[in-house]
Formats: structure tokens, sequence, C-alpha cells
């Protein structure tokens, strides 16, 4: 059997689906070997099951520095030095369990007001602008970047800084090395304002992370590579899925009549989290390499080889979820494994489903009549990014 | 049922407690999980499982 290049192309006309081969790969077996750019040949995992079962097990490491790590296009090697998303227990642990805190589900609930004055005032600017508007620069892009300043305790007066850097950061016309230089400034920035939050504290997640540096517990480098990690992860993955998400409700009309009609936090804390799965935005799969080997579904994982755990397909299991590339948000998707699974399950999840709760339950109210301005084959689709989604929507109402 | 919850292995992902907060909380300091009950209400034995289920790290154990 040959052995297939991975990643795979989604099918033409099918912008929300995983490729068809994944689908093919699904059925056939719950792993198989791929074969990356860099000519290795990794486990693919496409099954639910399996794939749970990997990202929990304490024998796979996330350490990108091994040399078995199954690196891609996907994978920025930056990003190595900004914190413990690459790294394993008990360091992982250490670093992680020094940010959590705000994580929790009512500290973030306690953020809801403030997260839908940001949503409600982004709102009111697009009504009162131009039509038609691009919807990733005028509202997706600002939701998350607006939310992540109030987080760490970004002074108002350097907002307007803050998202013109950030936009620095996914902008796609940007050279690897323009991006590295944005990070590099966000970097030196979160440091600066570290210092000025030991110096003056606030109530805010910086001035927690510099107070554990005046108790000797992170290094301030360490410090500032948390608060670097934590606005780059919570960043494009939050505006992509606003973006993509609703540009998935304006093609299946009936979903988005119920999400517009609703005010039950019940029915629309499901929608996100069935968006979240049929969405998947991080298509280049959780990427892990084994410590020891590992026996599963009847292959045997020999330690030192590279595990690639494809999510979006996980989430297509018939399986585990009925008619699985349907878009359903009445369904139970509380399953799905969009934030991963196991230690490095995203940290930001909690706040993440509120701010997508806030903006799926105001967008479609306040602007009923929201619809796309051009045709969906001219949308941009960021097939080449790590984390998917569309690189502009223009909308119009 | 009695639950039992390894709070080295909690990661603060929230799931525990959005399934069944009767039974789950988080604490002030850093959002590790903790118990409100061991021993659970028959009517909160279906969130119970959901929790269970849904932890990325299966810090929840339950015994019938």
């Amino acid at each position: 059997m040959t052995i297939q290049e991975f990643p795979m192309a989604r099918a033409a006309g099918c912008p929300f689906d995983p490729p068809p081969a994944l689908h093919e790969l699904q059925r056939e077996a719950p792993l198989t070997r791929v074969r990356l750019a860099n000519g290795t040949t990794p486990w693919l995992v496409t099954r639910y099951a399996e794939q749970r079962a990997l990202l929990s097990d304490p024998r796979i490491s996330a350490d990108v520095r091994h040399p078995g790590f199954p690196a891609g296009a996907s994978v920025d090697r930056h990003r190595v030095s900004i914190g413990f998303v690459l790294m394993d227990d008990p360091e992982h642990s250490r670093l992680r369990r020094t940010v959590t805190a705000p994580f929790a589900v009512k500290r973030v609930e306690a953020m809801r007001p403030l997260v839908q004055s940001i949503v409600d005032g982004l709102i009111d600017e697009m009504l009162d602008g131009p039509r038609p508007v691009d919807l990733v620069q005028a509202f997706a892009l600002p939701v998350p970047s607006l939310v992540i300043c109030e987080l760490l305790g970004v002074p108002y007066t350097d907002h307007d800084f803050f998202q013109d850097n950030s936009k620095h950061l996914v902008n796609r016309n940007a050279s690897p090395a323009e991006r590295r230089e944005a990070f590099q400034i966000f970097n030196a920035y979160l440091d600066d304002l570290i210092g000025a939050k030991t110096a003056a504290p606030t109530d805010d997640l910086l001035s927690q992370l510099a107070a554990r540096i005046e108790a000797g517990e992170l290094a301030r480098a360490e410090a500032a590579g948390i608060a670097t990690l934590l606005l780059i992860a919570g960043h494009e993955t939050t505006a992509n899925m606003i973006a993509l998400g609703t540009l998935a409700l304006l093609e299946n009309p009936d979903q988005l009549t119920l999400l517009r009609e609703t005010d039950d936090p019940k029915l629309i804390a499901g929608a996100v989290n069935e968006l979240l799965r049929y969405l998947n935005i991080p298509h280049g799969g959780r990427r892990r390499v084994a410590l020891a080997d590992i026996e599963i579904a009847g292959e045997l994982i020999r330690a030192g080889e590279g595990i690639i755990m494809a999510n979006d397909i996980g989430n297509r299991d018939p399986s585990v979820f009925t008619d699985p590339d349907t878009l359903d948000l009445t369904r139970d998707a509380r399953g799905h494994l969009a934030f991963g699974f196991g230690a490095h399950q995203c940290l930001g999840q909690p706040l993440a489903r509120m701010e997508l709760q806030v903006v799926y339950g105001t967008l479609y109210r306040r602007i009923p009549s929201l619809r796309l301005a051009t045709s969906i084959d001219r949308i941009p689709f960021k097939h080449d990014g790590s984390v998917y989604g569309v690189y502009e929507l223009p909308v119009t109402w | 049922m009695k639950i039992q919850l390894d709070q080295e292995k909690c990661v603060v992902s929230g799931q525990c407690l959005l399934a069944a907060p009767e039974v789950f909380d988080q604490r002030d300091e850093d959002g590790i999980a903790f118990l409100l009950t061991e021993s659970p209400g028959a009517d909160t034995v279906a969130e119970v499982r959901h929790a269970a289920a849904v932890c990325p790290v299966l810090a929840i154990t339950l015994e019938d």
C-alpha cells in the first residue's frame, strides 16, 4: 500500500469538510502511516477513540525538540522558545498553573459583560460605517484582541498599537521574518509591561505574573514568554472561529435562523460546541512523539516515532457523532476534540467558549439581514495556515 | 456512586464544572477543580458520568 502525503487537500466546493482522503483513511483503520514534506512517515490517527486515548497517554511527548517529533510546515519553530505548549510535565504543569486562575469558569463568566460591551461597540461601529465591510478586519480580529488586552491588563492607550501589531502577526502577505518581528515586538512590549506592573500592580494577569517573579517562582523571561503565548494562542484562533463560523452559518440558513431567533443560553452554548466540532480549525493535527512502545488498535507505535492526531476527522467519526458531516446546532457536541485532549488541552477554552457565545448570540440578532457581499467561491480560505479560516469575509446587510 | 478527583492531574479545563456544577467547583487561587460532594445524588449521576468522560486528563474516577 502506498503511503499518502500529509497534509491533504480539501475537496473543491467543500470548504468546511476535512479532506476526502482523511475520510477514506478513517474508514480503513484507526491509524496509518503518512508521509510529511520532510520525508518522514509518522502515524496519522483518524478515529476519535484512539485520538483521545493517545492524547491522554503519559507515554507521548509534545516536545518539539525530540528528534522523532513530526514537525511540519504548520509547526512554527520559533514557538519553541515561548513556553509550555511544547513542553512535557512536570515543567509544562509548573508553568501552566501560574496562569490558570483567570481561566476558571466563574472568573471567565465575570468577564462576560465586558465582552458583551466590546462586541456591541464593534457592531455599532460596523452599522455606522460603509457597506460592504470585511468582517475579519472590522469584527473578528478586534474582538479577541480587545479581550486579551483586558485579560492581560494592557493600558487603554496602547490598544491601537496592540491591534496594529496583531494584524502583522496574521497578515498573509507578511514574510516569516516580518511575522517573527511582530512576535518579538509583542514579547518585548509584554516584558516591559510586566516590569511596569511589578512597580505598580493592577488587577490583571500581567500583575499576577509580576508577583510570581517577585516571589521567585518565575523568571522574567518565562513570564514574558507565557504572556506572549497567551496572546498568540487566543488571537487568530478565536478570530477564525468568528469569521469561518459566520460563513458556515450563512451557508446553513436554517441553522442561522435557530441562532438568530433564540436567547436561550443553553442553545447558544450548544451551538458554540457544534461549530467548534464541525469546523475544528487547528487542521494541521495535534503532533506528538512516542516516548515508549505503545500498542493500540492492533498496531505497535515504537518509541521515538511521530504521531499526528487529525482532530478534524476525529470530530467527524460516525461512531461518535451521528450524521457527522451535518452542522446541527441542537446536537450534543460537548465531547468534541477541537481544543485537543490530554494535559495540553487548550488553556483558554472557557474564555474562547464565552467569547463565541457572546459573538454568535449577538451578531446575527443585531444584524439580522447579514449576508455575504460576494460569492463563496471568491472567499480566500486559509488552506496554508496552521489554523484554518478565511483571510477576508466581505459582508453587507 | 463515589467520586475520586486527582487534583495533581487537573489542567483547569473547567469541563467538570460545566457538566455537573452541583458536584464540582474550582479553587479561586488557581482554578484547580475540587469536589463539593464525594457521593452525589441519583439525580446528578448522568452529569457526573459526562464530567468524567470529558475530563481531558481522566482525573475523575467513579465507583458504583
